[in-house]
């Protein structure tokens, strides 16, 4: 009796004692809601395996969402966040401030010289690396070689956006359910503008002149914007305007789309025969340049880990975003999920990888296309901003929602072409108005 | 008896709590009042000048205003008529005795229940999406084109979903007075002869007059701010086509991180609604006092 109520009192004891062996560090990681975001968060047994005394916390959200939280609690110094996905438009705009840390000392083995230079440029600030790529993206066209051939025609190396309009207007059959392009029309300047401005860069026109002036009465823009319009009218989807990055995605993988200009990361999920409907079936191509150009358009975006200045667990939260941004992560996926699937664009030795090229068809479009992005000198005009599918500046997210609105709007068939040009020349004409401009 | 030392006790044990609320209330407005001055953008920390109406001017001169004034009213009006009008519908018929009377009501009562973004999650992808949708299954059966509901009709189908969601509880609201309607003056009307319709006009739409007071004067208090429907299903579009102020306000405040322009909204918004519930009040404020 007396023993056993001894050892009964030891239990709060042993408790406590088991409580501080495994004080464990709570950090808050805020992600958008894409494919590999979600592997991640599927393969963290390993991470708990190497670190047991951290613990992740995940906030899991879509593209605007994210963008809109993250941006609220870092300007407000909110701190709730130890982690932050963020894109190459936010990292250097936001290192300016002193919103993040740098990022030093990430781990002997995190080989910091293998990050593709074009991707790690865009992160690097005063000499400093204030985000680690986790996957990086340019655009490309993926089509469905089977509908193609069925069309009579073959890919050119480098496609125009003529070649691009005849090949869509063969390989519609709405009665089946197949329309010849997929193309993004949600408005948002994450969403259509990436698409619109990147196209618009092809077309060699450009969001502002040297004196800040936007360009939407140009040419150039009327020309995007028909070819834009008419390829979706003519050969999109029913309910378009509604669509962004993953409608597409599930559009392509269900066998509706012939053609999609769109990321490069998406090319893994197509051509993944568990995903996609269609896998056996997918070619790439250059993003669409006009005649006789040579401007592909094509964007740079990554996906990024920061650690916002705020962030008190600043130790944990790098432990983690070397884990996650590591050449060991990439060995890890590819053990999981097959080497396909790893989260790509952001090591030179990925694309040196034998056994990657050798399952990954799209692997050497995608070098071809992150390395040809031009984000100091997006168009063949003269600019006075940098940015592929975005203009670097902070009022960019203000007048590309605006924008991508009234684009969207033409694109449901309330407004034609010319109004939304006019529109979106007024109010962008306003915004950089009572922003100041040109500074 | 309270004595008048009890009650001046009484109002001081009482002011903190009013104090509190008083602040809870004060507090927000105020700074949003003094926000909406400021040339504030959440970007560009550090550079808040005093601008003074200058918000104001870029909030009522911009593109979207009127619109957005325009679906506000739009939103609420349709709502409500389709409300207040089935409502009444549906609780004449449930009024009636039949077999399942109790599922009945629970299925009729059920939409209320659901969240407000569920619900448009459910009816944008499985109801009314143009490709994989109920109904756009439903037209190719009949040989029809898919109808692109969100895109050719987004105001419409938005005030579709919120009459859904909204339509039980004018339901249940008009329900419960229709069954407190006198019965015995209902066979004296039907002894002298009167229709089933003239008896639903003179004796059922009177007596439910004080009912729809309520249901028009609280559904309006929430339906100007409905918000979660919209940012789910339109997200405001295409263009500004399903954008109402509340909508306006958050795409200022929240997607361009303008707080200076966000704030003039809000106080606007605040404003218009006062005057849209004074309007109300005038208008049917008068069964309240029968």
């Amino acid at each position: 009796m007396t023993v056993s109520f001894r050892a009964l009192m030891g239990v709060p004891l042993l408790l406590a004692f088991a409580g501080t062996a495994s004080a464990e560090t709570t950090i808050t990681v805020a992600t958008v809601n894409n494919g590999d975001m979600i592997r991640m968060q599927r393969l963290m047994p390993d991470f708990y395996a190497k670190h047991p005394d951290i613990k992740v916390e995940w906030v899991t959200l879509e593209e605007n969402v994210l963008r809109q939280r993250v941006t609220t609690d870092i300007a407000s110094k909110g701190g709730q966040y130890d982690v932050l996905t963020i894109g190459n438009y936010e990292v250097p705009i936001w290192a300016k401030q002193n919103w993040l840390l740098p990022l030093e000392n990430l781990g002997a083995d995190y080989d910091q010289a293998d990050l593709l230079p074009q991707v790690a440029q865009g992160l690097t600030v005063d000499g400093k690396l204030y985000a680690v790529p986790f996957y990086a993206e340019s655009s490309m066209l993926m089509y469905r070689t089977d509908l193609l051939e069925k069309a009579g025609l073959k890919m050119p190396e480098n496609p125009d956006w003529a070649f691009i309009t005849e090949a869509a207007a063969k390989m519609t059959d709405k009665g089946a359910g197949v329309y010849g392009m997929c193309l993004r029309g949600k408005a948002g300047w994450g969403e259509n503008m990436a698409f619109l401005t990147s196209m618009n860069n092809s077309m060699g026109g450009r969001w502002f002149d040297m004196e800040w002036k936007p360009q939407f009465d140009s040419a150039e823009w009327k020309k995007t914007l028909d070819t834009y319009l008419k390829l979706m009218t003519e050969y999109g989807p029913p309910g378009a305007s509604s669509n962004g990055f993953n409608e597409n995605l599930a559009l392509f993988q269900t066998g509706k789309c012939g053609m999609w200009i769109d990321a490069t990361v998406a090319a893994s999920f197509i051509s993944n025969p568990k995903e996609s409907k269609v896998a056996d079936k997918v070619g790439f191509a250059p993003a669409p340049v006009r005649e006789g150009g040579k401007n592909h358009g094509n964007w740079l975006w990554s996906w990024n880990l920061a650690i916002p200045a705020t962030s008190s667990k600043a130790d944990a939260a790098k432990t983690f975003v070397a884990w996650a941004t590591s050449p060991a992560y990439t060995a890890l996926v590819a053990e999981k999920d097959g080497i396909a699937n790893v989260p790509p664009g952001t090591r030179t030795s990925l694309y040196e990888n034998p056994e990657y090229l050798k399952v990954a068809p799209f692997a050497k479009m995608t070098l071809t296309a992150i390395q040809s992005a031009n984000t100091q000198h997006p168009s063949d005009q003269d600019v006075p901003y940098t940015g592929g599918q975005f203009v670097a500046i902070p009022e960019f997210q203000a007048i590309g929602t605006t924008v991508g609105q009234q684009f969207s709007a033409a694109l449901a068939g309330r407004s034609s072409a010319a109004q939304a040009l006019t529109a979106a020349q007024a109010l962008t004409s306003r915004e950089m108005t009572r922003a100041g401009y040109p500074k | 008896m309270a004595t008048q030392a009890s009650r001046t006790a009484g109002r001081l044990m009482l002011s903190p709590a009013v104090l509190l609320l008083f602040l809870w209330m004060i507090v927000p407005l105020g700074m949003t009042i003094y926000f909406s001055f400021l040339r504030f953008n959440l970007l560009m920390p550090g550079t808040e000048t005093f601008t003074g109406l200058e918000n104001y001017y870029y909030f009522f001169t911009d593109p979207a205003f009127w619109p957005a004034l325009t679906n506000t009213l739009v939103l609420v009006f349709a709502v409500l008529a389709i409300t207040v009008i089935g409502g009444t519908g549906l609780a004449v018929l449930l009024d009636q005795p039949m077999w399942g009377q109790g599922i009945v009501r629970i299925l009729v009562i059920a939409p209320f229940f659901v969240m407000p973004s569920v619900s448009a999650l459910v009816w944008k992808n499985m109801l009314m999406n143009p490709v994989n949708g109920l109904f756009a299954a439903a037209a190719h059966a009949l040989g029809l084109p898919a109808f692109d509901f969100f895109a050719d009709a987004p105001m419409a189908s938005i005030v579709a979903i919120v009459a859904w969601q909204w339509l039980p509880f004018a339901t249940l609201i008009l329900f419960t007075a229709i069954q407190s309607l006198d019965r015995e003056q209902m066979e004296a009307a039907e002894m002298d002869g009167a229709g089933p319709i003239w008896r639903f006009v003179h004796l059922t739409v009177p007596h439910l007059m004080r009912a729809m007071t309520v249901v028009v004067l609280i559904q309006t208090i929430f339906l100007l701010s409905v918000f979660a429907e919209i940012l789910v299903t339109t997200n405001g579009g295409p263009g500004t086509a399903s954008t109402t102020l509340t909508f306006l306000v958050y795409m200022q405040s929240m997607l361009q991180f303008d707080v200076g322009l966000g704030s003039a909204g809000g106080i606007v918004a605040v404003i218009l609604a006062n005057i849209v519930a004074i309007f109300l009040m005038r208008m049917i404020g008068k069964n309240l006092e029968g």
